[in-house]
This record gives C-alpha cells, sequence and structure tokens, in this order.
C-alpha cells in the first residue's frame, strides 16, 4: 500500500478555506506565505486535498507570477520594471541591491535569505521607483534608502 | 490650480455618512436607483467605459435567485494608482455603493478582487468591512462582502478573467457573449464595477443625477480621479472634471518639456505633442482608466514602446494566438528595426500585425496592444527606427 505523509499544513490551509474549487488560490497563497514557494509534493497534496487533478493545481499555479513554483527565499524583493520605475532609475536601484546581496537578477542567495525578481507595474509610478518586499511596498528609492531598507532586513 | 479649463473637484475622496446613504437607499426601490444611474450617465471609471445604469439595469432584469456584485479592485495597467488611493482613504464609500449596486439588482453577496501587490492593506480593510458589515445588519440589509487577492496577474483585471480567477482557475478571458450581466461570476448574472465607479454612484445617490451631469461633457459626464507620472513636477492623484484637453492638461502638469503624454497606461494611447490641443481627454476623444503619463524630450519613445511591449508579452494569458505570438512578433520585430535587421518599411507590416491582433483576439488585452504601438509608431517613427 502506498504510503501517504499527511501534509499538516495542507489539512490546516483546508480547513480554513473549504475544499471547493474556490478555496484553491487562498490555499496556495497561503503556503506560499509559509513556505516562500510551491513544491511539486505541495502541489500534489492540494491537489489530493481538494479532489482535483494535481494538473489542474500546477496549471492554474503556474497562471500566477505570486504563485511561486521555483525555490524562493524568506524576502522576496521585486523590483518594478515597468516604464515610470524604468524612466526613474530602477536599473540603479537593481545594481545596488546586486552588490550589496552579491546576487543577480532571478537568483536566491545559498541561504535561502533574499531572492531577486523584476516585477510588472505594481502601482506606484508617482512614487517611483518602487519594489515589494513580500508585501511590503517601498517607494521613491535611492541607492541609498534601498542600502539602508536592505541592512535592516539582512539583520533579521 | 491656476488653469482655469484644469477644474480640481473633491467627490471621491469627500468623507460621507454611509449611515445616511444607506438610509436613504433602502427607502428607494431598486428600479428607481438604477434609473438614478442610468441618469447621471455614469460611464465605468476602470477604462472601458460602459454605462454604469445600463449595467446595473440588465442584471437586475436577470431572472436568478443568486446574482453578485463584483468591485474590479486589480488595477494594473501601468501609471494607473488610483484605485489603491480610494480604498484606502474612503474604504467605506467603496463598500456602499457595492452595497447600492447589490440593492439596484437583487445580489445578496459581493466580492472586492484586490490585486495581490496590495495585499498589504488588508487588515486596514478587513476593520472597515466589519465596521460596514455592522452597518448592514442595523438596516436589515442582507448584503456581505468578501475580499478576495489577484496573484500578480494583469489579465486578472479583464472581467471574466477575474472571475475565473475568483472561482479558482487560470485567469484565462471567457468568450463573450454571454455577458456577465447574463452569465458572470459562477455563472450568474453579475454587476462587475470598478472601484471608482462604485464610489461614483454612492456621490450620486447622495447628490443626484442632476448635479453629477453639472461636471464635464455630453460625452463624458462628471469629474475622474487621474493617476499622474512621469516627467512632471506634480505626480500623484488628482480629480480632475471631464472634458479638458491634452494641451490643457499639460499646462497645469507638464515640466515645460512634454513631448508626449501617454493616455491611458500601455493599452492607452500616445498624444505627440503636436496633437495636445485637439485631443480631449474622455469618451469623445482619448478615453483613460486614469492613467497619465508624460515623457519629455530626453526620453526615448522607443524604450517606451519596447517596455509596454515587454510587459504585454509577459502578461498575455496565452490562451489566444494572435495576442500570444502577436506580443512576441511585434517585441521582436521592433528590436530587429532597431539593430537595422529589418528595414523600416517592416514597421507598417508591424502596425498591420497591430491590427489584426484588434480584431482577432479574445479579449481586451490583445485587442488594445495596438493602441499605444500604433499611436508610438506613427507620431515617432524615427525614434524607433534611428
Amino acid at each position: 500500500m502506498e504510503m501517504i505523509i499527511e501534509n499538516e499544513l495542507v489539512k490546516e490551509l483546508a480547513n480554513k478555506h473549504g475544499r471547493t474549487r474556490e478555496s484553491l488560490i487562498p490555499i496556495l497563497q497561503d503556503m506560499v506565505v509559509h513556505n516562500r514557494y510551491l513544491s511539486r509534493q505541495d502541489m500534489v497534496d492540494v491537489a489530493r486535498e481538494l479532489d482535483i487533478s494535481a494538473a489542474d493545481v500546477y496549471g492554474t499555479a503556474t497562471f500566477y507570477t505570486f504563485l511561486d513554483t521555483e525555490v524562493r527565499g524568506k524576502y522576496v524583493i521585486r523590483i518594478c520594471k515597468t516604464i515610470s520605475c524604468a524612466m526613474k532609475g530602477k536599473n540603479d536601484i537593481l545594481s545596488t541591491i546586486e552588490d550589496i546581496l552579491k546576487m543577480r537578477l532571478g537568483e536566491t542567495t545559498p541561504d535561502r535569505k533574499f531572492s531577486l525578481l523584476e516585477a510588472n507595474c505594481i502601482g506606484w509610478c508617482h512614487k517611483a521607483p518602487a519594489m515589494l518586499i513580500n508585501d511590503t511596498p517601498y517607494t521613491e528609492l535611492t541607492p541609498e534608502k534601498v542600502t539602508e531598507i536592505l541592512r535592516e532586513y539582512i539583520k533579521k | 490650480m491656476n488653469n482655469k479649463h484644469v477644474k480640481r473637484v473633491d467627490l471621491i475622496f469627500e468623507k460621507v455618512e454611509c449611515r445616511d446613504t444607506m438610509k436613504k437607499i433602502m427607502n428607494m426601490e431598486p428600479d428607481d436607483i438604477c434609473q438614478e444611474v442610468l441618469e447621471s450617465d455614469l460611464k465605468g471609471r476602470g477604462g472601458a467605459g460602459f454605462p454604469t445604469g445600463l449595467k446595473w439595469k440588465y442584471t437586475s432584469l436577470e431572472k436568478e435567485s443568486v446574482k453578485y456584485i463584483v468591485c474590479n479592485a486589480d488595477e494594473g495597467e501601468p501609471g494607473t494608482f488610483k484605485d489603491r488611493e480610494i480604498l484606502d482613504q474612503v474604504p467605506e464609500k467603496v463598500f456602499c455603493g457595492m452595497a447600492i449596486a447589490g440593492r439596484a439588482v437583487g445580489a445578496k453577496i459581493g466580492y472586492v478582487y484586490l490585486r495581490g501587490e496590495y495585499k498589504f492593506m488588508i487588515p486596514k480593510l478587513n476593520e472597515h468591512l466589519d465596521r460596514f458589515h455592522k452597518l448592514m445588519d442595523e438596516y436589515n440589509h442582507n448584503f456581505r462582502i468578501y475580499i478576495r487577492l489577484g496573484s500578480g496577474a494583469y489579465i486578472c483585471g479583464e472581467e471574466s478573467a477575474l472571475f475565473e480567477s475568483i472561482e479558482g482557475k487560470r485567469g484565462e478571458p471567457r468568450n463573450k457573449p454571454p455577458y456577465p450581466t447574463a452569465s458572470g461570476l459562477f455563472g450568474k448574472p453579475t454587476a462587475i464595477n470598478n472601484v471608482e465607479t462604485l464610489v461614483h454612484t454612492v456621490m450620486i445617490m447622495k447628490y443626484g443625477a442632476s448635479q453629477f451631469k453639472e461636471l464635464g461633457t455630453k460625452d463624458s459626464r462628471g469629474s475622474k480621479v487621474f493617476s499622474v507620472s512621469g516627467d512632471t513636477p506634480k505626480a500623484g492623484i488628482y480629480e480632475l472634471e471631464l472634458g479638458m484637453s491634452v494641451d490643457e492638461f499639460v499646462d497645469e502638469f507638464g515640466d515645460g518639456d512634454t513631448k508626449a503624454v501617454q493616455v491611458g497606461g500601455a493599452s492607452g494611447f500616445c498624444v505627440p505633442r503636436k496633437k495636445f490641443d485637439e485631443t480631449i481627454i474622455g469618451f469623445e476623444g482619448v478615453p483613460t482608466g486614469g492613467s497619465m503619463k508624460l515623457f519629455n524630450s530626453t526620453r526615448s519613445m522607443y524604450n517606451v514602446l519596447h517596455n509596454y511591449l515587454d510587459f504585454f508579452t509577459e502578461e498575455s494569458c496565452g490562451q489566444c494566438t494572435p495576442c500570444r505570438v502577436g506580443c512576441q512578433q511585434l517585441l521582436k520585430g521592433v528590436e530587429a528595426v532597431k539593430r537595422g535587421d529589418k528595414n523600416s518599411k517592416y514597421l507598417d507590416e508591424l502596425v498591420k500585425l497591430a491590427k489584426t491582433m484588434k480584431r482577432a483576439s479574445k479579449c481586451g488585452l490583445g485587442q488594445s496592444v495596438g493602441n499605444s504601438f500604433g499611436s508610438i509608431v506613427e507620431n515617432f517613427k524615427e525614434e524607433i527606427i534611428y
């Protein structure tokens, strides 16, 4: 008989959000909050819990940028790359972060503390350039300001 | 503001006692609410500009027992950030607008679909929502609102994609018809409105349709919240009377060196300096969901266009071929022209492709890529080529 190891988090989130199809995205969103990304096993476990196919879960998860299916760090930095931010020095901010964290765009640090990604317009064009670290927006960034912000996160 | 043609308005952010509004609408017949909104000529503030009263009327006429109100707070159009400000400053008015819509069409459940980028707003919104539900109980108005979060997909601002997303699926737009008023969320009749539109209905209920119509023009009644960004000393959020020309707008918000204004975001139109005077911002000219981006002479319009195409290529849901492949080919195409691998005539081919996308794409995303593409290429051809 196949051994099924209970995924406690999936159970808990299904209890909270329900087991119907419309519960799927809230469950996946909360799983990303907990684990920073959705592993293959997690997606299979969610499928089993909701009694839908794993392909449906995978198909849904991979549609949404914020439902990461690759390993991400504890702090996911998303720098806005859309026009207003691009015009107001987004590239300087990006290279400052790359220098400080010694990583490139798209990477996750080996200690899994930071991931560095770009995002499409995050809605702070009047205070460009802007970025999100997990859910928190940071605006009107300068190389000095972003250095200060990262220093705080490195300490955490 | 000194410019007499750019008139500041303060209706959207005006504090309103929702208790009074609720009291008033609970004593009104649903049909009369629809009628009042119809008479105001209010058009949707998300960008598409469908008459709100008609939307409500159609939904109200459906004979289903379950109907929904959806507040579209997935503002993702580059250059738009007004809905966040509205939800931050006057959330109770947004909820109140949903309750009015619910009363008008006979819906008992509302959803707010908030973009994932605004997740940080949830705790505060929930506090306001609790208070709002208590108010609903006081008036025995059986209306409940749920907040759903997006997860970083621009396409989910498209109404049918948004429904799919709330239903727990990939945010792929549906074929239309049927329209949401007949078959929307969970296949039920649904009135889906933009955040700002809903707040306007609160003000129409408070002051009446005739007062709403005193502002604006025949085709664009009332005021509108604009999100101003780019090369401007006054970036920010402004509620202005509709009907001004781009010229008047630039007088007020430009930095003295404005060469183009992108009206309506990446899916909107680029207006060059020589057309500022003749172009009205509104449904009779260039419509906008609020996004106004100013570019001065230091900016390369090739970079602007490239940025937009990169955006669309990533955000196209990929479901229909004209949009999926079209976006990629437009992006590759302008890059090839810039490199010199293709001659300037190739741009005409690309404009044709954008026109085909307008006719053949399934939803508003693919249909509107040609707006910015066509208007930038037409007006700044030399910047794209050289």
